[in-house]
């Protein structure tokens, strides 16, 4: 984090072309300019997260923590195939259709 | 401008007294309910959809039931639920393009319980879509007007919830609450917001958007309607394993007409530099009537405040970026209609799906979980969250409950923060926290400011403490209306 913040704010900015190509979304030139205008500012603003000293401090993931949760191991029915199958965009023979992935 | 709309409908628990002393029958009370939204909800575009025959085919059961000698706890009472809980039968869009036509094949557990207990469905209220916003401005669908000045924002992300409640279109109406969802429009509409301690109601068939933060809740017209609403939905859940196997008190019996005996805190940091006058004057007024029902009240102090916005708006994003990756055109919703490859189909699908706020928070998440930013942001933030959470156990070591504001301003002008996402996060800087802590909190009416707009009194109160902010604001809530009768 140091030579990160000896390389200025920029060092760490948000590239948003990039980052949305790893969340799957196309944008528009638009778009990505106006993004990156918005959240320049707001990765700049969440940065003040590190002005507090957290050094020793766990870091808490659920506010309530609770551990080793189990139900009995019993059967019971799931849901409806046939209701679970109408809201696909695409099925073949009770299957979820997607375009081709294996060459 | 159209005039404010205001309540004529009974409170869940005055309706339920009719109808068991037989006074009306939940078909009546149902049509009244569908003949305001038919009367008034053009003009506040609370309800997303509504289906009058199945709810009145819902009300005729729930006559026969009790015809048959069947009592149940809120048996006839309809409720307005969000469109991001899902009830069997009935569409769950999240008010997103991406889930247009998505037919739920299950009810939620907390709409599960109220259906056992009774409750009609009625409809689908409004929302910021995936509950990401604070004015309902990023529903794909439409806008919701604020039922007390149509040209203000309704609050959000619950904003079709509120508004729907506030003006008597809805009996009671079930939200939920990532940092603010349902205590601030509560506050912005003029009506009752309960968010439950984390844990408290299952979220099992809510549609997750930050799942260490999201709680299901009520909007009601009063104190008493959620106290009802929470006692149905509250306990363990094997279909949540976040959900706390802790015993489920008695609401209804925490709720009394003093505050003799309670320490109520005052936190310093939420009455400083950017707080309204006009919201500080009556949240202040309303400090010193609690005074004046018994409390002791004192001074305090949550010296991390001014980090958890950045917190939240860190720990949010990232957890939205993971749930909303099942959104990928192949199991439900839309799929964009390049198909050529899985790639372009993802990319697109989503690029046509999730409107702006949805998507910058999904690219902001995406980010910050990236490699080499994890440490810096993520795990950061969660050390911060440990200290957020560490002042609240501080504070309820020496009190009962905090009473603060519910947000810095009045109700936004429509338009005024649309595209200024920085702006209104930091209008979440009272509420986000009591979801980072996982503590309770509610939002009561606490007066108006001088051109009539609704200002909320938030009573935050400790993880499972909900008994004791119901009771601070059931108190409040009664000698509020008690002097002052209305004209």
């Amino acid at each position: 984090m140091t030579s990160e913040e000896g390389r200025g704010a920029d060092a760490a900015a948000i590239d948003v072309a990039y980052v949305a190509r790893l969340a799957r979304i196309d944008l528009t030139p638009e778009e990505q300019a106006r993004f990156q205008r918005q959240l320049d500012e707001v990765v700049a603003y969440v940065r003040k997260i590190r002005e507090p000293d957290t050094s020793g401090i766990e870091p808490t993931a659920h506010a309530v923590a609770v551990r080793n949760v189990f139900r009995d191991d019993a059967p019971r029915p799931g849901l409806d195939r046939g209701e679970v199958m109408a809201n696909a965009p695409a099925v073949v023979q009770g299957l979820f259709r997607v375009p081709q992935i294996v060459e | 401008m159209a005039e404010p709309v205001n309540r004529a409908l009974p409170t869940a628990h005055a309706a339920l007294a009719r109808l068991r002393r037989g006074e009306c029958s939940s078909e009546e009370l149902v049509r009244d309910v569908l003949g305001r939204i038919r009367a008034t909800d053009g003009g506040i575009g609370a309800y997303l959809w509504v289906d009058e025959e199945d709810a009145l085919g819902q009300a005729r059961a729930a006559d026969a039931r009790r015809a048959a000698g069947n009592e149940g706890r809120l048996l006839g009472v309809p409720v307005a639920v969000k469109d991001v809980l899902n009830v069997r039968g009935q569409p769950c869009t999240c008010a997103s393009r991406i889930l247009r036509g998505y037919v739920a094949p299950y009810d939620a557990t907390a709409v599960a319980r109220l259906r056992a207990e009774g409750a009609v469905f009625a409809g689908r209220t409004n929302m910021d879509e995936f509950a990401m916003g604070s004015t309902t401005e990023n529903s794909a669908v439409q806008v919701t007007r604020n039922p007390r000045d149509p040209e203000r924002v309704p609050g959000g992300s619950s904003g079709g919830a509120a508004a729907c409640v506030a003006a008597g279109e809805a009996v009671v109406a079930l939200g939920t609450d990532t940092g603010g969802s349902i205590r601030q429009p509560a506050a912005f509409c003029g009506c009752v917001g309960l968010k439950p301690s984390y844990g408290r109601v299952s979220r099992y068939g809510l549609t997750a958007f930050a799942s260490s933060l999201d709680q299901i809740g009520t909007l009601s017209a009063d104190v008493r309607d959620a106290a009802l609403m929470l006692q149905v939905m509250a306990g363990a859940d094997c279909m949540d394993s976040t959900c706390l196997d802790a015993p489920v008190p008695d609401y209804g019996a925490a709720l009394r007409d003093d505050l003799r005996g309670m320490k109520l805190g005052i936190p310093r940091e939420y009455f400083v530099g950017g707080l309204a006058p006009e919201v500080e004057t009556p949240v202040r007024a309303a400090i010193e009537q609690c005074r004046a029902l018994g409390a002791e009240v004192a001074e305090l102090s949550l010296p991390h405040t001014e980090y958890a916005i950045a917190t939240y708006y860190v720990i949010a994003a990232a957890e939205a970026s993971a749930n909303l990756a099942r959104f990928d055109g192949v199991r439900y919703g839309r799929r964009a209609r390049a198909e050529s490859d899985p790639m372009t189909m993802y990319c697109r699908t989503r690029a046509e799906g999730f409107g702006a706020e949805v998507k910058r928070r999904v690219i902001l998440g995406t980010y910050v979980l990236s490699s080499g930013y994890y440490d810096a942001y993520y795990l950061t933030a969660q050390r911060v969250r440990t200290l957020i959470r560490r002042d609240f156990e501080k504070a309820f070591a020496h009190c009962d409950a905090l009473l603060a504001p519910v947000a810095p301003s009045l109700p936004w002008r429509l338009g005024e923060a649309a595209d200024d996402p920085l702006k209104m996060y930091l209008g979440d800087i009272y509420t986000v926290t009591a979801n980072l802590a996982g503590i309770c909190g509610m939002s009561v009416p606490c007066g108006s400011s001088a051109d009539g707009l609704p200002v909320g009194l938030q009573i935050l109160g400790p993880a499972l403490g909900e008994e004791k902010v119901l009771r601070v604001g059931h108190a409040y809530e009664a000698s509020a209306s008690r002097p002052a009768a209305g004209p």
